[in-house]
């Protein structure tokens, strides 16, 4: 068979399959149950931080102990 | 030491651009290689005059410089693309305008509408992209960017080429590609900026004190990626001759229009889609004071995004020379794209819920939203255009013109506005904007010349595609190419009028953003950290 006979039948199976199932996957991913306090943490890290970069002390705070708005 | 090597080389850069300048081929060429001679010579100056000057990178402050420098090009370069859209606008309506007689050539609609086209995509757009970019990467890893003066040489090597672009355009350099005309130097150097833009990004996230990667900083990231990937398969060319602006394309026939279209969709995609809603991402919660309505759909916009967008460039060769099944396959993920498209513009406008009375109250937020609608308006024209049977009626017509503007001017223009308004009194420490008022009557100018722009190229696209399909009992066709030419006149001088109100609108936006800095009374500063040195 010819390269592109070849790379197109690859393409429309299993190179189709694992894309498509990655894909799901990462749906279920981002799904999965625990994720809520995680995304919530990360959708408020644009309110830290505004003036200055954060100092060594600070960094990997758990997010229970950060502020969640910077005042 | 190494102030030394810079120096070396800039000085050499000087020379070999003046020696090419002596032995240039072609008028884009030698104007071009003069160009990098002054640049180089500029650089070497002001290198010479920093020798020894210890490198100071506090790791306690924010690298705020080179997105102040961003906030001034950006609204530049977005006047001056606007202002050469309302030409290019109105040479069509009144063919006089080319000026042909007085310039030659050099000012006609054809080596314009490149000028027009890159100035408000690469220099309006990617100096909002980088500006932003940089703002959003050091705020949200806590880090101060990477590389010391790496994101300086960003801005003005993208700088360099706008004006390299520019030049080699009205000379006559292209190599005829819709949104790839530069030529092949040139394409070089934007590989070597954009590595620079890729490296500052991911030293930044790389130290980042923040222990999440913002979802603004995914779409950023891949919009840098993604971007330098189609530039370089795209622009895959051998030189003519290493002192000629002339190039011949690798690949050849179907292959380099789909080549052509794979790029230009997905710069669609991913320049001016993916790295705007990296700025929705995080201007819009930002000036509305309250986090981004759902961030796990977010994060699937995200992933969705990536996973179609990059197969829905074939919608730009229906009835073409390329396979049926590649066309179709392209319609199918346009269309599928829809669905991510419309997630992520909820995702935004819902941002407001249990805030929209911002709406009446914050002329910015109006603005922000209305980019929003904007985007979901497109992103639901595109597919439906995409359709085979929609295509063969709105290809080649000015339907296509219309929806890119509605997209570019409404979605990518009122973002940039917004992030401009939002970063200014900020980064020049000021107490907010000089005037709300004058947002106001920049929203709407733009507003309404947006509207009076898309709804005439609706209806004259939609006449003109009629017309071209016309036949007669006979199975001859009724109009000629001159008929349409003819009967789109009054729309085409009502385009003009819009894009006239668009460019009135930035130059408020510009003058306002210019009293803000002027005139408005600084912020008390609080500690050492809030206080913004004059640079």
């Amino acid at each position: 068979m010819d390269m592109y006979s070849l790379l197109r039948e690859f393409a429309d199976s299993w190179a189709l399959i694992v894309l498509t199932l990655v894909f799901l996957g990462v749906i279920l991913w981002v799904l999965r149950p625990g994720s809520r306090s995680l995304h919530a943490d990360a959708a408020n890290a644009i309110f830290r931080n505004e003036k200055k970069p954060a100092g060594d002390a600070e960094v990997r705070s758990t997010p229970a102990t950060r502020p969640v708005k910077e005042a | 030491m190494w102030d030394y090597i810079k120096l070396i080389v800039l000085g050499a850069v000087a020379v070999i651009a003046a020696i090419a300048a002596n032995y240039a081929h072609d008028l884009a060429y030698m104007v071009n290689a003069l160009v990098v001679m002054l640049a180089a010579a500029i650089t070497f100056v002001w290198q010479l005059r920093h020798v020894g000057e210890p490198a100071v990178h506090p790791a306690n402050e924010y690298l705020d410089g080179v997105v102040r420098a961003g906030v001034i090009a950006t609204t530049f370069w977005g006047v001056v693309g606007f202002l050469v859209g309302v030409v290019i606008a109105f040479q069509l309506a009144f063919p006089a305008l080319n000026l042909g007689a007085v310039t030659e050539g050099i000012l006609n609609f054809g080596r314009l509408r490149p000028l027009h086209t890159s100035a408000v995509i690469f220099a309006f757009g990617g100096n909002a992209l980088i500006m932003s970019a940089f703002y959003i990467v050091q705020r949200t890893t806590a880090a101060r960017l990477f590389g010391g003066n790496l994101g300086w040489f960003v801005f003005w090597g993208w700088q360099l080429m706008i004006v390299l672009a520019a030049t080699s355009y009205i000379l006559g350099g292209t190599q005829g590609k819709e949104y790839a005309e530069t030529v092949w130097y040139i394409d070089w150097w934007i590989v070597v900026v954009w590595v620079a833009f890729l490296l500052t990004f991911i030293g930044t996230l790389w130290k980042r004190k923040e222990p999440h990667i913002y979802v603004a900083n995914w779409f950023l990231l891949s919009m840098i990626v993604t971007v330098a990937m189609l530039h370089v398969v795209n622009n895959l060319a051998i030189p003519v001759s290493f002192l000629s602006s002339q190039s011949v394309p690798v690949f050849s026939g179907v292959q380099d229009a789909m080549t052509q279209w794979w790029y230009g969709h997905n710069a669609v995609g991913f320049f001016l889609t993916a790295g705007f809603l990296g700025m929705m991402y995080y201007f819009i919660p930002k000036q509305v004071e309250k986090p981004v309505f759902s961030y796990k759909l977010s994060i699937i916009h995200f992933w969705a995004l990536i996973f179609l967008y990059i197969w829905a460039g074939p919608h730009h060769l229906h009835y073409t020379a390329l396979p049926d099944w590649a066309a179709t396959l392209g319609m199918v993920f346009s269309v599928m794209l829809w669905m991510p498209s419309w997630g992520g513009m909820i995702n935004g406008l819902m941002t407001l819920s249990g805030a929209w009375d911002k709406l009446r109250t914050d002329p910015i937020v109006r603005m922000m939203v209305v980019s929003v609608g904007f985007y979901g308006m497109s992103t639901f024209e595109g597919p439906m255009m995409s359709i085979k049977a929609v295509n063969s009626l709105s290809h080649y017509t000015d339907w296509t013109i219309g929806h890119v503007h509605s997209g570019a001017l409404g979605w990518n223009g009122m973002i940039t506005f917004g992030a401009l308004y939002f970063l200014t009194p900020r980064l020049w420490n000021r107490d907010g904007l000089y005037s709300l008022k004058l947002v106001s009557w920049h929203f709407w100018l733009a507003t309404i010349g947006i509207v009076l722009y898309a709804s005439s190229m609706w209806v004259t696209g939609i006449m003109e595609g009629l017309m071209w399909r016309e036949v007669d009992a006979n199975g001859f066709l009724v109009n000629a190419f001159a008929d349409t030419v003819a009967a789109k006149f009054p729309m085409n001088v009502v385009r003009g009028l819009g894009g006239l109100m668009f460019l009135t609108g930035a130059l408020i936006m510009a003058y306002n953003l210019w009293m803000t800095v002027r005139a408005q009374p600084a912020k008390a500063p609080v500690n050492a950290n809030n206080y913004v040195p004059a640079e």
